[in-house]
């Protein structure tokens, strides 16, 4: 047990280097910026790279180049950035290239703000770029928590050899808290012989690609890309749940707002209304199944989802709840956090006090 | 046991490193802590502040609303957030610059003299560390043996002759809160 | 008998798609011929665009990426950074690497990328069907400069061998052609020095080859080359505008 205090930005960074992490393509953006001064620092000291490219889009690229040749490779960036990324992040997911891309949410939309907001759901649970595809989305609401989950991540995306995000935000990226660093559990990955790495003997060459001029052959990727999608939402589901039994109001919240959340939770203890908190870790896949279970449970009156949003993971609570209780939201936008106080009179509210 | 506490003044000021003292000192002693700085625009040489939460729970919001305890570095960070000090709590300000009184009664006020305190000591980057003497003896929330080990941690080899002139700011500005 | 020619090596069997008169199979066969005698075929990394060349990344036996529009400079760094020894080319159009990937290629440029470039411009966007190109003919009319490009509405002609010759990180910039066979076998040597000089650590290379576009010029390959031959060349001179051996920018 050695707790050692880290800031958000450079504990992802230092996992990521942990983690087996050598190269890092990145563009300067607030609230991310101790992400890449780190990496500048740390890469070079474990014989990786470092490049502070020209651009997001041009970062992305070199991801994709990266990550094409065979390597452990990251990019971070936050929302203005990370809407940069999204034609690289479609081609990576096409061509079926293995990376990890860290999104510190700040408000939008467009410049927007720097401070935490979380308005890039619907972009990194829906795909984002074009096409049909998915990304493994981690949502850490503890440095802890971003720092286990960075770890593992460039494992899932070896393992399904597809980019996986970290979905933080502004308060995540910037608070400071103890952490322990652990062994990250290593799965068992499947050789890279794919890489675009030079033939070295090799009999054929490798082509890293997302064209499928032919209708058939490309409606043949996607049936293959989504029956690793279904795989990954088999395997790769992950949730929280604290003091859900026999709770009247079951919040749901992932990230920096779920923290607050569990604040509202002790207030509304201290007025003797007991409430629970379902918390998506992943936000795609989403735990819709155990939301639909949970909020069927009689004790439950009242579903609260709080987001520093206007409401997008809303919809992903809607569905799984489909209507056998109200769901009423809290949220706030353009960076904006949202109280404990105003979280507990929502929920008094939703359940008529 | 929940010590919620905000830490403002200007850029320069130490702020900033007196609350990531009193979480690593925290850490120490075995309780959950987070630091939260702002980083506005404000970072670049106006004001900064940051939310330091203390506690024998988990920390659920790092976001500090209403505080414990206030430290007031300069005049503005008095006036913005004076109103938001939780009934019974403290605040403290660094009288070398704020010439203003707090005008809460339900709240305790001490006047800490930062400055004079680190110019008498011939160092004047010990300011924040007066500061920071003050909060401990004010608070009890932590000790200062905790502080003074991890300066014996930050200050070494040519350094080690810091150590004991940021232990002396630090008693002088308890003196300031005790009365000694 | 004797065997006086075969494909190089570097070309894979797969039959090319481009139309009849076309420059990009001439320009295939000069990169596989330099990365055959230069023995870099086993190690070699491509990087192909979007556009008419779309689907070298079939036609080139080494390992190929197939980039987004314009990024394939952006590609190549990423492959180059993590295999720093390995022989990394892009192989771009005119509308891919002047008009959307300006920026990666200056950039590239600007770094010292230790990459080798083969830009092919024939002054027009091919693919997508005739439409004008950042490198198109002051008065050319293209389908979407149907009564000829007019500088004062979207300027003139992007000479990429003259504005890379001015980066610092450039180690060498050649503009050739191929419309006879002197000059053909001039494109082969600077597409060879630009191979040599990435190996030798020097810095960017860069070959500019005028190219051919019969179909979307609505001429026959013969006509064709022979515009290369008289309209373009006067627009783009051939030469060599930057090499770091001989000092600074011609």
């Amino acid at each position: 047990m050695a707790f050692e205090l880290w800031k958000g930005n450079e504990a992802i960074a230092e996992a990521a280097v942990r983690a087996g992490c050598r190269f890092f393509f990145g563009y300067p953006i607030t609230p991310q910026n101790e992400v890449p001064e780190y990496m500048a620092r740390r890469l070079p000291e474990v014989g990786g790279c470092f490049l502070q490219s020209e651009s997001e889009l041009a970062a992305i690229n070199m991801v994709y180049g990266a990550a094409g040749a065979g390597a452990r490779v990251m990019t971070s960036s936050s929302s203005p950035g990370i809407s940069l990324k999204q034609e690289g992040i479609t081609y990576m997911a096409g061509a079926e290239l293995p990376a990890v891309i860290v999104n510190v949410m700040r408000g939008g939309p467009g410049l927007g703000t720097i401070q935490p907001a979380q308005g890039d759901y619907y972009q990194a649970t829906r795909g984002g770029g074009n096409g049909d595809y998915r990304l493994v989305v981690l949502a850490p609401n503890t440095i802890q928590e971003a720092v286990d989950l960075m770890q593992e991540a460039f494992d899932i995306a070896d393992c399904y050899r597809n980019p996986v995000m970290l979905l933080a935000d502004g308060m995540i990226g910037q608070m400071m808290e103890p952490l322990e660093w652990h062994e990250p559990r290593h799965r068992e990955l499947p050789p890279k012989d794919w890489a675009a790495a030079g033939l070295h003997g090799r009999g054929s060459h490798n082509i890293i690609n997302s064209l499928f001029i032919d209708p058939l052959a490309c409606e043949r990727h996607n049936n293959r890309l989504q029956e690793k999608y279904r795989l990954m939402e088999q395997r790769e589901l992950r949730f929280e749940e604290r003091g859900c039994e026999g709770a009247e109001v079951l919040f749901v919240a992932y990230g920096s707002p779920s923290r607050i959340v569990m604040s509202a939770v002790d207030l509304l203890a201290a007025q003797g209304v007991k409430a629970g908190l379902l918390r998506p870790v992943t936000v795609w896949p989403y735990p819709y199944e155990r939301l639909a279970a949970l909020s069927r449970e009689p004790s439950v009156k009242a579903v609260v989802a709080v987001e520093m949003s206007a409401g997008q993971m809303l919809d992903d609570v809607k569905i799984a709840v489909g209507g056998c209780k109200p769901v009423t939201f809290v949220g706030h936008t353009g960076g904006v956090i949202p109280t404990q106080h105003e979280i507990a009179a929502a929920a008094l509210a939703a359940l008529g006090r | 046991m929940t010590h919620e506490i905000i830490i403002s003044g200007f850029g320069g000021q130490g702020v900033m490193a007196i609350g990531k003292t009193m979480v690593e000192a925290g850490m120490e002693e075995g309780l959950f802590v987070s630091w939260l700085p702002s980083y506005g625009p404000e970072m670049r040489g106006g004001t900064a502040n940051c939310s330091v939460v203390l506690s024998d729970q988990p920390v659920g919001s790092p976001v500090v609303l209403n505080p414990n305890e206030l430290i007031a570095m300069n005049k503005p960070s008095l006036l913005k957030f004076e109103k938001e000090v939780l009934p019974g709590g403290i605040i403290l300000i660094n009288s070398s610059i704020v010439e203003l009184k707090a005008q809460r009664s339900d709240v305790s006020a001490y006047y800490i003299p930062c400055i004079e305190i680190a110019n008498d000591l011939g160092n004047p980057k010990t300011a924040n560390m007066a500061m920071l003497g003050a909060y401990l003896e004010a608070s009890g929330v932590l000790r200062p043996e905790t502080v003074h080990r991890m300066l014996a941690h930050i200050f070494h080899g040519p350094k080690a002759g810091l150590i004991d002139i940021n232990i002396e700011a630090m008693s002088r500005g308890a003196a300031c809160v005790s009365g000694g | 008998m004797a065997i006086v020619y075969q494909k190089s090596k570097a070309l894979t069997d797969k039959e090319l798609h481009y139309c009849p008169g076309c420059s990009h199979g001439i320009i295939h066969k000069l990169v596989a011929e330099v990365l055959e005698e230069l023995d870099l075929i086993d190690s070699a990394i491509g990087i192909c665009p979007v556009g008419c060349s779309v689907f070298a990344y079939d036609y080139f036996a080494c390992d190929m990426l197939e980039a987004a529009h314009g990024r394939a400079p952006a590609v190549a760094t990423g492959v180059k950074r993590v295999h720093p020894r390995s022989p990394v080319f892009t192989y771009q159009g005119d509308g891919d690497l002047a008009s959307i990937g300006m920026g990666e290629i200056l950039h590239a440029a600007i770094r010292g990328e230790k990459i080798t470039t083969i830009f092919v411009n024939n002054a027009i966007y091919g693919m997508t069907g005739g439409q004008m190109a950042p490198t198109t003919l002051i008065g050319q009319k293209t389908t979407t400069s149907p009564l000829g490009r007019d500088p004062s509405h979207c300027g003139g002609p992007a000479h990429m061998a003259e504005l890379l010759a001015t980066v610092e990180g450039a180690a060498y910039v050649e503009r050739v052609a191929v419309y006879d066979i002197p000059r053909l076998n001039q494109a082969k040597r600077a597409i060879k020095t630009a191979f040599e000089m990435q190996m030798q650590g020097a810095g960017f290379t860069f070959v500019e080859v005028l190219s051919a576009c019969p179909t979307n010029w609505g001429k026959t390959p013969l006509e064709a080359a022979e515009w290369v031959r008289k309209e373009m060349v006067p627009v783009f001179p051939l030469g060599v505008t930057r090499d770091i051996r001989k000092g600074a920018a011609k």
